[in-house]
């Protein structure tokens, strides 16, 4: 059995235990309006996580995300609010704004030779300052065609619906994993995370990587504020603050190292929906504080924490014995 | 010789300035196609310098490099790389995160529609390396495997993106004895297909095994190439070495063979992996020296001996009585002193003036709850820069500013203010001028007329022979000779470290 897998395996079996436990407390958990559900309310967060996944394993962090899902709701509820621009045109603008924002981000870490932590902390307050600036106000969205977006849903049998974004966000994660694995873009990024200078050396462009990664963190980052916009139908300069830090935790749950070089995208997506279902399970219950999520995701990260490194004791010793 | 056909890689007057140094100077070096070609040297002779101006990794100030008769230049090692230069390093540069396969086609995967395709990358993988008669998993991660197997997925790529010459910079040196058959039957198929290949390493006995020619360098300068078969192992020591054999010898029989009671004696002491047990008795007041070449285990010695590396076997008596060494703080506590071989890595702390740096082992033996005072330290600053003679405009100058040499006395007078009972000095006086060579020498005189016992560690035989009054030669990390009285010469020292494990041998 090839090591690299075990994070991503206890990642899912976590998974599928926590499913049954809940199941059997609430069998209704298992319905598919539940799994629908468990898909639309996670969209935006899965969609920011596939480019965190991305960023950490090149062994860096973005911790702008949040701030440019807000930006980007703000951006877009002011933009159909006060012109007559068209949704559509509003998210191929806005999308275009994030994606330069995480290049330049990327270019300034590479260029400048700056830690990633800095850059994109620095770009953490400048998006948040810039959705400011357009509104400090709740702006409702009115537009017909988000109502229009809002009512395509695929009808799964017993009452589920798997919404636009809940099949954006699969249709991410998918297109995500065929990056990673199967592009020399995906290569480069895991060689980033084994070595930037290494990697130089065995020729990997280590410049363009990294402002691609960044590059493709804002992109995602932006589709993810649409994603929320729709999710909301409003836009707010205050919403989704430690999103990143929601989304790293997706990743290292997914079963991600937190230095870079390996794990899945595959694993985050179990990572953002064992989050979610720890949600549910308190909506379930209904008499649990909704703190609760929290503490008990700062536990799993830990346990990973701890998991990691013992994977890593134990593949060292048996190098040792082999 | 230039010009000969069947070279592949031909330097001609390749010179390399560093501020304040000239790390190569003027050297000429050819390897022809299908032949292993050793590059041997002391620290500081320039192998490393001449291998990085071959591989684009730094710029040469002058000479050329042609290489399958056009002349290059190399502008990084990618360009080498491509030009057809291929380099292969002790720690091995590839990354253990990704599979083997990864590794070997990073850059170069085979794509259909933009996708890799990773069946047709393995199986191109396992050809390659079914060159090289290994049958691994080619999509677990290198790290998975054995150094050697790292090593050997290295060259294979190396050899696949260049295909002319190859470097191989100590490929060997933590290696095993199966391990380092497996990789020189490789290079041999290699040497087959008609590569030429450099080979740097200490071991000599490897260089015999492998090398068809020899190419000895030493402080920047070309001593010489020869045919290894008709070149003795003594010879070659002496090349590396230098000093033509004038023959040094005890000058003084002033260095009387001390003949007081053993103050130090460790018995069977060793580490497996660092330093074969050996058996060393130092008296009160004498200076043994300790010979050898690179790698032969001069410094894991002394790092044994002050507990930077604790010893797994043997035992240490202070006086009669056991002692216990099994750290710096320790081997401290029982008043020992070690400066060690790189001042700049090890010694000195460049940031800190001079004043400080003197008073630092002072203050780390009392403890954090003695601090001296700033008068104490002042005063042992003033009293070690006159007694030594460190030139400085003032004690509080940072150290990183001074001269080699002075600084070199700095870390000795940090060691002194201790008052230790045994020092040891790894190479103290290498890269300092000749100036202050002769003083740090004659300081060593005096520390042993104080009743200090001192081991230094030197790979300057001459100043070995003046001043040890007995010299341990040490190869392949172990113990193999010592010379006491009139034996101390530096062609009997020689002799020491070429003689052949296993008389007989052919030179």
């Amino acid at each position: 059995m090839n090591q690299k897998y075990l994070p991503l395996i206890a990642t899912i079996i976590i998974f599928i235990v926590s499913y049954a436990v809940c199941a059997a407390q609430y069998p209704n958990i298992l319905s598919t309006r539940v799994v629908g559900n468990l898909l639309t309310d996670n969209a935006f967060l899965g969609i920011a996580a596939v480019g965190m996944t991305f960023v950490i394993l090149s062994g860096g962090i973005d911790l702008s995300i949040g701030s440019v899902i807000a930006f980007t709701g703000i951006f877009l509820a002011v933009m159909l609010e006060s012109t007559s621009i068209h949704p559509l045109a509003a998210f191929a603008l806005v999308l275009v704004i994030t994606t330069l924002f995480g290049a330049i981000m990327g270019a300034i870490i590479h260029y400048l030779e700056m830690p990633a932590f800095i850059v994109t902390l620095a770009g953490m307050f400048l998006a948040r300052g810039m959705a400011f600036v357009l509104s400090i106000d709740s702006i409702p969205i009115k537009h017909p065609f988000y109502a229009t977006m809002k009512s395509f849903y695929y009808k799964l049998p017993g009452g589920g619906r798997i919404t636009l974004i809940g099949g954006l966000m699969v249709l991410v994660f998918a297109i995500g994993i065929l990056l990673a694995q199967r592009t020399r873009f995906g290569t480069n990024v895991y060689a980033l995370g084994g070595g930037a200078q290494t990697s130089a050396l065995m020729g990997v462009p280590v410049g363009r990587t990294t402002v691609l990664i960044y590059g493709l963190s804002g992109f995602l980052a932006g589709l993810s504020g649409i994603v929320y916009s729709l999710y909301t139908s409003a836009g707010y300069s205050l919403a989704t603050v430690g999103v990143e830090l929601d989304a790293i935790a997706a990743v290292v749950i997914g079963g991600t190292l937190l230095t870079g070089g390996a794990g899945f995208v595959g694993g985050t997506l179990v990572g953002v929906l064992i989050q979610g279902l720890i949600q549910t399970y308190i909506t379930f219950d209904g008499s649990l504080s909704s703190w609760w999520t929290k503490i008990l995701i700062g536990a799993l990260l830990f346990a990973f924490i701890l998991m990691q490194k013992a994977i890593l004791l134990l593949s060292r010793q048996n190098k040792r014995y082999s | 010789m230039l010009n000969n056909t069947n070279d592949i890689l031909t330097a001609v007057g390749i010179v390399k300035t560093f501020p304040g140094a000239v790390a190569l100077d003027k050297v000429n070096f050819s390897l022809r196609r299908g032949e292993v070609h050793a590059l041997l040297g002391e620290n500081g002779a320039g192998k490393s310098t001449l291998i990085k101006c071959m591989t684009g990794a730094y710029r040469r100030d002058a000479g050329t490099l042609t290489l399958d008769g056009t002349e290059i230049d190399p502008h990084d090692t990618l360009d080498a790389q491509k030009l057809g230069i291929g380099t292969v390093y002790q720690e091995v540069n590839l990354l253990g995160n990704l599979s083997v396969a990864e590794n070997l086609f990073l850059g170069r995967q085979p794509r259909r529609f933009g996708l890799v395709q990773t069946g047709e990358m393995k199986k191109r993988a396992n050809a390659l390396l079914a060159q090289y008669g290994i049958d691994i998993n080619v999509s677990a991660a290198l790290d998975s495997f054995s150094v050697a197997i790292q090593q050997v997925v290295a060259i294979a790529r190396a050899v696949d993106l260049s295909g002319k010459v190859l470097i191989l910079d100590e490929p060997t040196a933590s290696l095993d004895a199966q391990e380092v058959e497996m990789l020189f039957r490789i290079v041999r198929d290699l040497k087959a297909r008609g590569l030429g290949i450099v080979f740097i390493t200490h071991f000599l006995e490897q260089v015999y095994d492998l090398a068809d020619r020899i190419t000895v360098l030493r402080n920047g300068q070309l001593v010489g190439t020869r045919e290894t078969a008709s070149l003795p192992r003594r010879e070659l020591v002496t090349m590396m070495l230098g000093h033509e054999l004038q023959s040094a010898e005890k000058a003084v029989a002033a260095a009387e063979t001390s003949s007081g009671p053993v103050q130090f004696r460790f018995s069977n002491y060793g580490k497996a992996g660092t330093i074969k047990p050996f058996d060393l008795d130092v008296r009160k007041g004498e200076v043994v020296g300790i010979a050898g070449l690179l790698g032969s285990g001069r410094t894991e010695t002394a790092e044994l001996l002050f507990g930077v590396h604790k010893a797994d076997s043997g035992t240490a008596e202070i006086g009669g009585k056991p002692a216990n060494l099994s750290s710096p703080r320790a081997a401290i506590a029982a008043r020992f002193g070690f400066c060690p071989e790189d001042r700049k890595v090890d010694g000195i702390i460049g940031e800190l003036s001079v004043r400080e740096n003197i008073a630092l082992a002072l203050q780390a033996r009392r403890g954090w709850a003695r601090p001296l005072s700033a008068a104490e330290q002042n005063a042992l600053a003033d009293r070690y820069i006159k007694a030594l003679d460190i030139r400085t405009s003032d004690r509080e100058k940072p150290i990183r500013l001074l001269s080699g040499g002075n600084q070199q006395k700095a870390i000795l007078a940090r060691w002194l203010a201790t008052n230790p009972e045994f020092l040891i000095l790894d190479e103290p006086t290498r890269g300092i001028d000749v100036g202050a060579h002769a003083e740090i020498i004659r300081l060593i005189g005096e520390l042993c007329a104080q009743g200090m016992s001192l081991i230094v560690i030197s790979s300057e035989l001459e100043e070995l022979v003046a001043y040890s009054s007995r010299v341990i030669v040490l190869r392949d990390r172990a113990h193999v000779a010592e010379l006491t009285g009139s034996e101390i010469t530096t062609e009997h020292i020689v002799n020491a470290i070429a003689a052949a494990p296993g008389a007989g041998e052919h030179p």
